[in-house]
Parts: C-alpha cells; sequence; structure tokens
C-alpha cells in the first residue's frame, strides 16, 4: 500500500480472552490512499501501533477466504473492502456474526468447518471410473452449471449475514448448501441421493427462510439462496417420490 | 510444571505432514488412499483451504494434445531452467504429470472444457505447444478446493488445523516428529511419527513485493536447516513479470496465453528488442508475450532503466493489453483476473490495459531432496514449494509448479508411508520429550523475553528492502554483500524483538517472531548463495564481470547450510544431465529446433 496524506479512524471491537468479560472499543489512526484497503489499515495498526491486535489474513487478493470482518456491520472481506470508500470515517469493524470469539476479530470457524465431512462434498460415482480412461467427458454448458456454486471461498460472510444461522447454528448455512449443490449439479456426480438426508433434514434447506442476504454479501458471486431454492426443489421432488414408493407398498 | 508453562502433550501418528496446501493434501490422500490402516496427521497454521496453492491462476501442465509429447515436455522444461535441471527428474515429473490432471478431476476439479466435452489446455511462456491445463483463471482454487473436499472422505486424516509447527523432532539422526503450537490456545503439542512430510510452500515473503500470501513465510526451509538439511539453488527466486505495481497482486501468465501484449510507454511491444521476437499478433509458443518468466523480468527491468516505463502511484508499470481479446473471452477465460483489475487498480481490461510490473513469486530452490522426495533426514520427505526436487533448474516454467505439487506430492505421501511402515513410531521417550520441551522453552522465552529493541514490522521491513536491493532481477557483487551484511547484522538483533502481545492464545505477533527467525535464515541462504555463484543463469543475472553463464564452474547445484553464529555456508554439488546436453537458449524466431521446438503452427523467420 501507500502511505498517503490522508488519515482515517478505524474502531475495533477486540476481546481478549485472558484479561476482558466483554469486548471493548479501540479507536486508532492510520494513513491511507487511494488503494490502502481495510486489511492494509490493520496490519499499519498491528506493526506501527498495536501488535496485539489479531485478525486472519493471508492471500489478499480475495480469494483465500481468512480475512473476514463485519465493518460498518456488514460482512466484508477487508482485502477486498477500502479505507476510501469509507471517509470521512470512522470504520467500525468487529468479528464476523454468528461466530463465538476468541480473540478480538478471529472467530471460531468450527460451526462451519465440523459440518463439512457429512455433506460428503466429494464426486460420488456408482463405480469409479479408472485413470486409464481419461476425464469424464463435460460440455462447456454442463460446467457452467457449476460455475458459480463451485466459485465459494469459504468465507463464511453468508454466514455473519444469515439470520436464520444466527438464530440457531444447526441450520446447515448458505455456504454449505451451495456447496452440496454445486456437487448435485455436477453432470459427473452420482451422490444426490447420499447427500439428501442433509437436505431434508430440519437443518437442511428447509430452515432457510429466503432472506437472500447471503447472496447479497457473497464477495464471490455464488448466489446462495438459489443454490437452496434449486435443492428445495430436488427436496420437494425427494420428499413426494418417496411418498409415491411408500404409498404403492415399496419400502424406502 | 503446568500445561499453561509450556508442558508438552504427546500425540502418535504413523506419518505426520506439516502444511496442508495441495502438495500436503496430495501427499495426506495418497497416503490415506494407498494405507487406509496408516494414521495420518495433517497440520497447518492455517486451515487447508487458505493454503496459497489458492491463488495459482493459470494452470498446470501435463502432455495431452497430439502436438505434443513427454520429450517435448522434458526438453522445454531443462531448456527453461538454462540445464540447472536434474533430467532423470524431470523425466520422472513430465512422465506423470497427465495422469495427476486426470486423477484430479475424476475428484471433481472443474477443468475448462472444449466444446466436445474434453479437457482445454492453453499455451503458456515457453512452452512448445498447447499443454496447461486450466479452470478458467482460478486453477489453483480449484485445484485445492478439490483436493480439500476430497480429502475429507477418508477418516485415516486427522486434521490439525491451525497448528504452527516450530521444530521437528530428530533422534539418532531420524525424523520422528515435530513440535507445534495449538495457535487457538498457544499449548504445545508433540506430533511423534514413523515419518515426517514437509510441505510448507515457498518464501517469497523474503522480499518487499512479492505476489505471495502472509503466511509464505518458509518455516519448513527454516526447519530443515537447523536440523543440517540443505537448501538447494536457493539464488534462484523467480520474479513473475505480470504482477500489479506496489501490491504485488498475480496478474497471470494465462492472460498472455490466451493473447495478451504487454506494451511499454511508447505502446511498442517492446519484448522484440530482447530476442523473443519476431512480432506475432497470435499467441505463439516461446515467442514474444510467451517467452519465459525470467526473460520477459529481464526486459521490463532494461525499459526501467531506458525510462520507456510508465509511471504509476505505486511504482513504474508496462501495459498489459487484453482489450483486443472481447469482453466475452475476458469473462469465460479470464474473469478473476478482470475481478482483481478492477477491484484493485480499478482497470476494466476490456477497456483500457492492465498497469504490470514483476514482483518475486516463487522459490524455485529449496530443501534438497532426491527424485523420491526424501531429504538427507532419514524419515523427512518433502514436496510442493519448499522442496528442490530438480526439476525447475535456474527458472521455473509456468505451470510446471502446479503439476510439480501433485506429482510429488503424491510420491512424498507414498515414500513416507512406505518408510513409516518400516519404523513404526515408539511414541513418546526421554530424549524426544526433552527436545520438544526445549522447543516449547525456546518459543516461551520469545514471548516472555523483555525485548527492548525494535518493532517486528522494523526489521522485518529492513529485511525485505535489503533483498529487494540485493538480490532483485539484476544483481552485483556489491549490492550483494551489502544485503549479506544488512542480513547478518538483523540475525543479531533478532533476541530483542519487542512484542506487544504477551498472551497465549491466538497470538499472532509471538508467531511471527518466530516466523521471522525462519524467514531470516532463508534470506541469508538466497544473498550467500547468489553472492558465491559467480556467473549469470536464468533468473540469477550478474551486473558485473559474472555476467555470462559459465557452464565449466557452475554447472552444479549450490547448497547451503548453516551453523549457529556463523554465515551461511555454500557448497556444490553435480547437476544429473542424462540426455540433453547444455546448449544454447533461445526464444522467438532465433528458436532452435535442438533446443525442443516443433514447427507445428507456429510462425517463424
Amino acid at each position: 500500500m501507500s502511505t498517503g496524506e490522508r488519515q482515517i479512524d478505524i474502531i475495533v471491537e477486540r476481546f481478549d480472552p485472558a484479561r476482558d468479560e466483554q469486548v471493548r472499543r479501540e479507536r486508532y489512526t492510520v494513513p491511507y490512499d487511494h488503494d490502502t484497503s481495510l486489511l492494509d489499515g490493520l496490519n499499519y495498526i498491528k506493526d506501527h501501533i498495536d501488535g496485539s491486535l489479531t485478525f486472519r489474513w493471508s492471500c489478499r487478493m480475495a480469494i483465500c477466504g481468512s480475512c473476514g470482518k463485519m465493518v460498518d456491520g456488514e460482512p466484508r472481506l477487508s482485502c477486498k473492502t477500502f479505507l476510501r470508500d469509507f471517509a470521512p470515517g470512522p470504520v467500525h469493524v468487529e468479528a464476523l456474526h454468528h461466530f463465538p470469539v476468541i480473540k478480538d476479530l478471529v472467530v471460531d470457524q468450527a460451526g462451519f468447518l465440523d459440518k463439512l465431512h457429512d455433506a460428503r462434498l466429494w464426486l460420488l460415482r456408482d463405480e469409479e471410473r479408472p485413470l486409464s480412461d481419461g476425464p469424464h467427458p463435460q460440455t462447456p454448458q454442463q460446467r457452467a452449471r457449476i460455475e458459480s456454486t463451485s466459485a465459494c471461498i469459504n468465507c463464511l460472510l453468508c454466514y455473519a449475514a444469515c439470520p436464520q444461522y444466527g438464530l440457531d447454528t444447526d441450520f446447515a448455512g448458505p455456504g454449505l448448501l451451495a456447496l452440496v449443490e454445486r456437487y448435485n449439479a455436477d453432470s459427473r456426480d452420482q451422490g444426490k441421493a447420499e447427500r439428501m438426508p442433509l437436505i431434508n433434514a430440519e437443518e437442511g434447506v428447509w430452515s432457510c427462510t429466503l432472506v437472500g442476504n447471503c447472496s447479497a454479501v457473497c464477495p464471490k458471486g455464488v448466489d446462495p439462496a438459489a443454490a437452496i431454492n434449486r435443492n428445495k426443489l430436488e427436496s420437494t421432488k425427494d420428499y413426494f417420490l418417496r411418498f409415491l414408493k411408500l404409498g404403492l407398498g415399496g419400502r424406502e | 510444571m503446568s500445561r499453561a508453562d509450556g508442558l508438552v502433550e504427546s500425540l502418535r501418528f504413523d506419518v505426520v505432514i506439516v502444511g496442508g496446501g495441495g502438495a500436503g493434501l496430495s501427499a495426506a490422500i495418497a497416503v490415506a488412499e494407498q494405507h487406509p490402516d496408516l494414521s495420518i496427521a495433517l497440520l497447518s497454521k492455517v486451515v487447508p483451504m487458505r493454503s496459497h496453492t489458492v491463488a495459482a491462476e493459470g494452470g498446470a501442465a501435463g502432455v495431452v494434445t497430439d502436438a505434443d509429447d513427454l520429450d517435448l515436455h522434458f526438453r522445454d522444461t531443462v531448456v527453461g531452467g538454462e540445464w540447472l535441471c536434474d533430467q532423470d527428474a524431470v523425466d520422472h515429473f513430465v512422465a506423470r504429470c497427465t495422469e495427476e490432471m486426470v486423477r484430479l478431476e475424476h475428484w471433481g476439479c472443474p477443468w475448462s472444457r472444449r466444446a466436445d466435452g474434453g479437457t482445454a489446455v492453453r499455451n503458456f511462456g515457453g512452452m512448445s505447444t498447447a499443454r496447461t491445463w486450466y479452470a478458467a483463471d482460478k486453477t489453483g482454487f480449484h485445484i485445492l478446493h478439490t483436493l480439500f473436499q476430497t480429502s475429507l472422505k477418508f477418516n485415516g486424516i486427522q486434521r490439525f488445523d491451525e497448528y504452527f509447527v516450530l521444530d521437528l523432532l530428530v533422534d539418532d539422526g531420524r525424523c520422528c516428529g515435530a513440535v507445534a503450537i495449538d495457535i487457538a490456545s498457544g499449548s504445545f503439542r508433540a506430533f511423534h511419527a514413523g515419518a515426517v512430510v514437509m510441505a510448507t510452500g515457498g518464501a517469497g515473503r523474503v522480499f518487499r513485493q512479492n505476489t505471495n500470501a502472509g503466511i509464505l513465510t518458509g518455516d519448513g526451509l527454516g526447519m530443515a536447516l537447523r536440523h543440517g538439511v540443505a537448501l538447494r539453488d536457493m539464488e534462484f527466486v523467480q520474479f513473475h513479470p505480470t504482477t500489479l505495481p506496489g501490491s504485488g497482486v498475480l496478474i497471470t501468465e494465462g492472460c498472455r496465453g490466451e493473447g495478451g501484449y504487454l506494451t511499454n510507454r511508447d505502446g511498442h511491444r517492446y519484448l522484440q528488442d530482447y530476442d523473443l521476437g519476431p512480432v506475432v499478433s497470435e499467441p505463439t509458443p516461446k515467442t514474444m508475450e510467451l517467452g519465459p518468466r525470467d526473460r520477459l523480468s529481464q526486459a521490463f527491468w532494461h525499459e526501467q532503466q531506458a525510462g520507456r516505463t510508465v509511471d504509476t502511484p505505486t511504482g513504474p508499470a508496462v501495459n498489459l493489453e487484453l482489450m483486443h481479446l472481447g469482453r466475452r473471452k475476458l469473462a469465460e477465460r479470464l474473469p478473476f483476473i478482470s475481478e482483481l483489475s478492477r477491484t484493485f487498480v480499478g482497470v476494466d481490461p476490456a477497456e483500457a490495459p492492465i498497469p504490470v510490473c514483476p514482483s518475486v513469486h516463487y522459490t524455485m530452490g529449496g530443501i534438497a531432496t532426491d527424485r523420491s522426495t526424501a531429504t538427507a533426514l532419514a524419515g523427512l520427505y518433502a514436496c510442493g514449494e519448499c522442496a528442490s526436487v530438480g526439476i525447475h533448474g535456474a527458472n521455473r516454467l509456468g505451470s510446471n509448479s502446479l503439476a510439480e505439487l501433485l506429482v510429488f506430492g503424491r510420491d512424498a505421501g507414498v515414500g513416507a508411508a512406505a518408510f513409516a511402515l518400516d519404523h513404526r513410531s515408539k511414541g513418546a521417550s526421554a530424549a524426544l520429550d526433552a527436545q520438544a520441551g526445549d522447543s516449547a522453552a525456546q518459543a516461551l522465552d520469545r514471548l516472555n523475553r523483555p525485548g527492548g529493541g525494535e518493532r517486528l514490522a522494523t526489521l522485518r521491513d529492513r529485511m525485505t528492502q535489503a533483498m529487494q536491493d540485493g538480490v532483485g532481477i539484476y544483481r552485483s557483487a556489491e549490492a550483494m554483500a551489502a544485503t549479506c551484511e544488512t542480513l547478518e547484522a538483523l540475525a543479531r538483533s533478532l533476541d530483542d524483538i519487542r512484542l506487544d502481545d504477551r498472551g497465549r492464545a491466538f497470538n499472532t505477533e509471538w508467531l511471527s517472531a518466530i516466523e521471522f527467525g525462519f524467514t531470516l535464515d532463508v534470506a541469508r541462504c538466497i544473498a550467500y548463495a547468489a553472492l558465491n555463484r559467480r556467473e549469470s543463469r536464468g533468473s540469477h543475472q550478474r551486473l558485473d564481470e559474472y555476467n555470462k553463464r559459465d557452464d565449466e564452474n557452475f554447472l552444479c547445484h549450490s547448497l547451503a547450510t548453516l551453523e549457529p553464529g556463523a554465515a551461511p555456508r555454500i557448497e556444490y554439488a553435480g547437476v544429473n544431465v542424462t540426455r540433453l546436453p547444455p546448449g544454447e537458449r533461445r526464444y522467438g524466431g532465433h528458436k532452435e529446433r535442438s533446443d525442443g521446438d516443433r514447427a507445428g503452427g507456429e510462425k517463424t523467420i
């Protein structure tokens, strides 16, 4: 970043488990220029003012998904948020909502990570294709169906924006349901049936109340709300198919 | 001593993998697939999908078209590396790449497709023909997420996310585990294992302007050094020619593979003036913008010296023109570049050129391994960017590194598993407990020491600036010696770093101070290896009397080792030349058939 003449205040909600009963608010003044990101501003504080300010970051180019924060109440990637857009300030920064805070701006991500395994986020095939057979065929049109959902960087901004996840952290959540849809919609996958229990469950798609905040805050254009809607359709079809089978005397 | 005072809890696994990026995940999956009964600990200082594999854009090499063959990929790689590649390793590598691309496809990687449903390939710098598999311009992202999600299905892989590895455990000349800090709590754990795989990525953060994530501090290289394992070819640092000035954000070579032009302030496609012409309007292998990265970065340096670059608020740049590709192609092939350009420099590449300049991108040297990824320390394997398996030589070709982490990540997993089966971990012992206790005590001392000296950031800035000044695109004895001197002074002030944060839980300042110790050791190896290589080859170019390649004295690998309290020691070892003897390295219209070129569809003069 270039350090210009302009200055802006950043107010950070801080919490140190070793000394704080509740969050405390600290205010820092940082220099900024046309291209100074909020992440640059936080790093300026850490490097030059207070080395104890704690936050996650890594790639600084909006692809690793580490640096989500609440910025003036909205979940955002701090590397893709620019201080110039908040002039004259102050900018108010806090940890992502709906996750327990470990320290300062660092949250415990277990609410998302622990759900990944059961979602079966890998290609499921009835029979594995030998390597010698080469790649599965997939047309550009078929690939286009997973273009948006496969772009999820797991940054958790959609979880912080989702009122339903705020009420019940057992809810699978928008990001995870978008990833489920990413595999279900993949022309090479045959595992939809294995993923239906998660989708049909109380914590699955039916918990979603269609607020749509998830899609509004997604920094990668994933549109989890649309993915969840497609899953609801699948879940409905699945329900009626099972109902039909039972009605005909079949077994589940 | 209570646990809060630094007591180390012990855990036992068959294989411990340090690093959860593409290489570490490949290794973990290889072990789990082949040996479902082995227990695997995957330790990473970030959650795996945050690893920097995620930021690779352009693609991964693997011979697949009728116009291509393994020999051509071999020749491109050896010539691209200016004959400093171990040719047996390159042969092994090129033969395995395509299989790994297919394996990833079977795991769900969304490779970009041709209209007929086959996987697509694009042109890349220094490659004779299109052989770079890609997933739009987010190839590393898709590879990493495919590997991460696939790894979830193996119960044998136990993840330890946000564990910071401090040191290796070594007993009787054998690596038998690692000591780590659980970042969230700040408590210590010893991971005992039959074998350890190091997969911690590169060290681009030793330079001021780089494309690397903040986590690429060379930890694995520093740890190996401390146990006497040599770092090979560290003087070869890759500058990527097209990155955003100031931030160093990567703008993929895929832009040029798709037909982008580089022009100077006069709108002139200046690469024609650096033996890369003739000027061609369509992407043409090994010509103009599809020359290798070292040559393109060097051409930029000359343009800058001649005053023909464009001034931007964050430094000199040239123009990367993509306008002629059209909005539709940009959306299909380069959507991430379009997003990065709009976000970070406010440029819509469909309408205006992107300002770009070279930044440090890739650590071409690394922990010395043999062709099977084994290091000189029994039980320790290394793969991916932290390793030097010998395929990159003096200049890596773009799209060989994503292929590398798949091929050699798998090999490292297989090798480590075999070793672990022969040398089952016995778990904790008095000697290992003492070592783990020492590592923990040192880390705690780092945290609790009064440290009346300077701030970490001040020292880090001094190091990165010294590296930028002394071991950049062009180097001289005088500047390199000055850099070495600065680095030695920094090494002496390391103990006095002033920390603000004295807590144990999620103390990133403390961890950064430990990282800086590793980074500085790696920086010293780079600078001394560069100073000692008295020739010019690939990415190591000197302005002084050693401005020519010298096969007689320097067709050899450098090996850097470090003893406490002394400057790095630089020794040399032979390069394995099996079938392509050193010759002239030429690109553009001057390229010769003997350098692995084929005429198919290319325009040459």
